[in-house]
């Protein structure tokens, strides 16, 4: 689904992804975790087609298509989405006018009519039920005033409404109690199905409890160094980064 | 979003921009005391009323334009402009919408105002003002019913010249500033309305002005009274055709607030901007005050201002009444070229007054904006209180927003509250709604709305869908 080959990308003059190669299949749920700045949100914020990185070489495929010619909102069309660390505040903005427009840009993208009121609002207390927010998150501005949690949860609400074909997540579990980590990972899990990947930015082993994933990597410097299985998760947590680095520096 | 990018949003041309070719009866361009007197008697004045048109030429002749806005335009040639324009069937004017010249209701339909169904359905009574002279006037038999006169100014100073004569020019008196003088001497449309002790208007009145002659500047004067425990909304909205000259617009709105009474006048303005050199705008100075003359009588202005190459316009309350109350809610767009030097002035003078400020600006292109309040306590103004909150919103960087604040407190026991905020549109906010598959055009319509929110839900339900599609058609145009 995803192919990410030789990437390099630089940020403000200097490289931050040094030629980086990820195979991503449907039904996979992959974590990229590693040291701070070693470019796992960098990598994130290119497939999502963020301005202010530029590719060098290398090539980013999304269902065989050439990613990085596509606009940002053209890449979420077709299926990517990103959560993000940090959700931005959009004040005015009601939550549910803004799920609505994304859900009708994809159906109309699709070529198909905009989602009708009464079907939308069923779909969207379902969901809302399902991550444990009551219905005035919908009335209230995008964000705004959101605790840390509110916010993750709001990110998940918006994969469950909108269904990506590849949902990223970054740092999904930063500033999470543990109740609230556990309510965005059953959001997480129920995304998981035969025909959806989902690629998680994190620094923490703990998230990878609530959320098994197929593959783990761990990118350093740029580079994606070691991968393996879940074990290697918990192998990470116990050892740290350092023997990675000497075992790949051999 | 890059900004090259939202140049090309931006450089879109203005979508209502075409003229009704409808012939025009006007006077030769130029401006003296014989100007005066044919359009007095065009109008068919009495006496009195050319004397006080001449009164106001002669103070404005010794008056200079105002130079302390931040606004840069070269000088008006007063004589090069035409003071009269009428359609040519003034004499036999329509009596119903049947009778008007299809044209103009052509004309109506482009800018997406379908009259006779607006009418009709949303209950407005719309007092029509195409160029200089009311061509109909809808809903006057239910109006007549409750005791509301609602009518062109010409006509209210022929059949009700007692009321005319009595708040004409008491709020804004003809000397009071060179723009004022100028429309007090040469006005030949506008509305006026009264609405009469303890009534509360039976529905909101509309009017939509559109200038159409070329060349010929546009001087309405509308006056609206409301009496003991009455209550008014009235609605102005206008357009205009896209022309070469440069349209002088040098409108006076007076406002009267007995006791008890309240009137809420929400204006939506979308003047031709000029193109994207700024040629060939209007330019919109305005003077709009009302008079809280009543214990406890309250005015609130509401405005959207989108179009103009200039504007210069700062609908002010004065707060005379004890516990009087005096609103201004207003969102300016502003884009390619268009300055806007614009907000108001709150003057408490008497005990208890409140009032409150909230001003969204959103600049994009190469536009200059300018917040400009002035919040006055008098020294009898005990427990005034005021509350100014004034945001700002960049879009690109070759645009300016800028805020003049003044405050003249005389009076210990008053509370002034001011908060201000200038951002640019995030492209983190972009970027976030694009992440979701949203166009960027979207997006900024959506942001851009939601900063303007506060504002949009002072408007009547009806204005405010029409407001919301009118910034996102500037923003097209404008913003994005």
């Amino acid at each position: 689904m995803l192919e990410v080959k030789d990437l390099h990308v630089t940020v403000e003059g200097s490289e931050i992804l040094k030629g980086l190669n990820l195979t991503v299949n449907p039904g996979e749920v992959h974590a990229l975790m590693g040291p701070n700045g070693a470019g796992k949100s960098t990598l994130s914020a290119v497939i999502a087609g963020k301005d202010g990185y530029e590719v060098t070489s290398g090539e980013v495929l999304f269902e065989g298509k050439n990613l990085l010619e596509m606009e940002i909102e053209e890449r979420a069309l077709a299926g990517i989405l990103l959560g993000f660390q940090y959700p931005v505040e959009i004040p005015g903005v009601k939550n549910i006018y803004l799920l609505k427009a994304a859900l009708n840009a994809q159906r109309v993208a699709r070529g198909e009519e905009e989602i009708p009121a009464p079907e939308f609002m069923k779909l969207v207390r379902e969901q809302l039920s399902f991550m444990k927010m009551d219905g005035s998150f919908l009335q209230r501005a995008v964000n705004e005033g959101f605790s840390g949690g509110e916010k993750k949860r709001n990110e998940i609400l918006q994969m469950l409404v909108l269904q990506p074909k590849l949902a990223m997540l970054d740092e999904i579990d930063s500033g999470l109690d543990i109740d609230a980590m556990k309510v965005v990972a059953e959001g997480i899990n129920s995304l998981r199905n035969a025909d959806r990947a989902i690629l998680m930015v994190t620094h923490y082993q703990r998230l990878l409890e609530h959320i098994v994933p197929d593959r783990v990597h761990v990118l350093v410097d740029g580079r994606i160094v070691k991968s393996g299985d879940k074990n290697l998760a918990h192998e990470l947590e116990a050892r740290g980064y350092e023997w990675v680095l000497e075992e790949s520096a051999a | 979003m890059a900004s090259q990018e939202m140049e090309e949003l931006v450089s879109r041309e203005y979508t209502q921009g075409f003229v009704t070719d409808i012939e025009s009866d006007t006077v030769p361009p130029g401006l003296d005391e014989s100007t005066i007197a044919f359009i007095s008697n065009k109008k068919g004045e009495p006496e009195w009323m050319l004397e006080w048109r001449l009164e106001a030429y002669r103070q404005w002749l010794t008056m200079t334009t105002p130079s302390w806005a931040h606004l840069d335009y070269p000088p008006i040639d007063y004589q090069a402009i035409s003071y009269y324009s009428a359609p040519k069937k003034d004499e036999d004017r329509p009596q119903s919408l049947d009778e008007v010249d299809p044209k103009l209701l052509e004309t109506y339909e482009k800018l997406g105002i379908p009259l006779h169904e607006r009418a009709a359905l949303a209950g407005v009574a719309v007092d029509a003002v195409f160029d200089s002279v009311s061509v109909t006037t809808t809903f006057k038999d239910k109006l007549a019913e409750a005791g509301v006169i609602f009518c062109s100014i010409s006509e209210a100073i022929r059949e009700y010249p007692e009321l005319v004569r009595q708040y004409l020019g008491s709020v804004v008196p003809q000397g009071d500033n060179y723009f004022a003088a100028l429309n007090s001497a040469v006005f030949t449309d506008g509305s006026f309305v009264y609405v009469p002790e303890g009534v509360e208007c039976p529905m909101e009145l509309s009017t939509y002005f559109r200038i159409n002659a070329a060349n010929t500047g546009q001087f309405e004067r509308t006056l609206i009274v409301c009496d003991k425990r009455a209550q008014v909304s009235y609605l102005e909205g206008c357009t205009a055709p896209q022309r070469d000259e440069n349209q002088l617009h040098a409108a006076v709105v007076e406002l009267v607030a007995l006791e008890d009474a309240n009137i809420k006048y929400s204006t939506v303005q979308n003047w031709y901007p000029g193109d994207e050199n700024g040629k060939g705008g209007i330019y919109n100075f305005v003077t709009k005050r009302g008079d809280c003359r009543g214990d406890r009588s309250k005015i609130s202005w509401t405005q959207v201002e989108t179009g103009s190459a200039i504007t210069w316009k700062y609908p002010s309350c004065m707060l005379r009444g004890k516990d009087s109350v005096g609103e201004f809610y207003s969102v300016a767009v502003t884009n390619g070229r268009q300055q806007a030097d614009t907000g108001t002035k709150m003057i408490h003078i008497g005990e208890g007054t409140r009032s409150t400020i909230i001003s969204k600006g959103i600049a994009a292109g190469r536009s200059d904006q300018a917040y400009r309040g002035l919040v006055k306590v008098g020294p009898r103004a005990k427990n005034a209180r005021n509350f100014t909150q004034c945001d700002s919103l960049l879009i690109g960087d070759r645009c300016g927003a800028h805020t003049f604040p003044y405050q003249e407190i005389g009076n210990n026991s008053a509370t002034v509250e001011h908060e201000a905020t200038t951002s640019k549109i995030g492209e983190d906010q972009l970027f976030y709604c694009k992440a979701r598959g949203i166009s960027e055009e979207d997006a900024v319509n959506m942001i851009v709305n939601g900063f303007c929110k506060d504002v949009f839900q002072e408007l009547p339900m009806e204005f405010a869908v029409e407001a919301e599609a009118l910034l996102n058609v500037t923003l097209e145009g404008a913003v994005g």
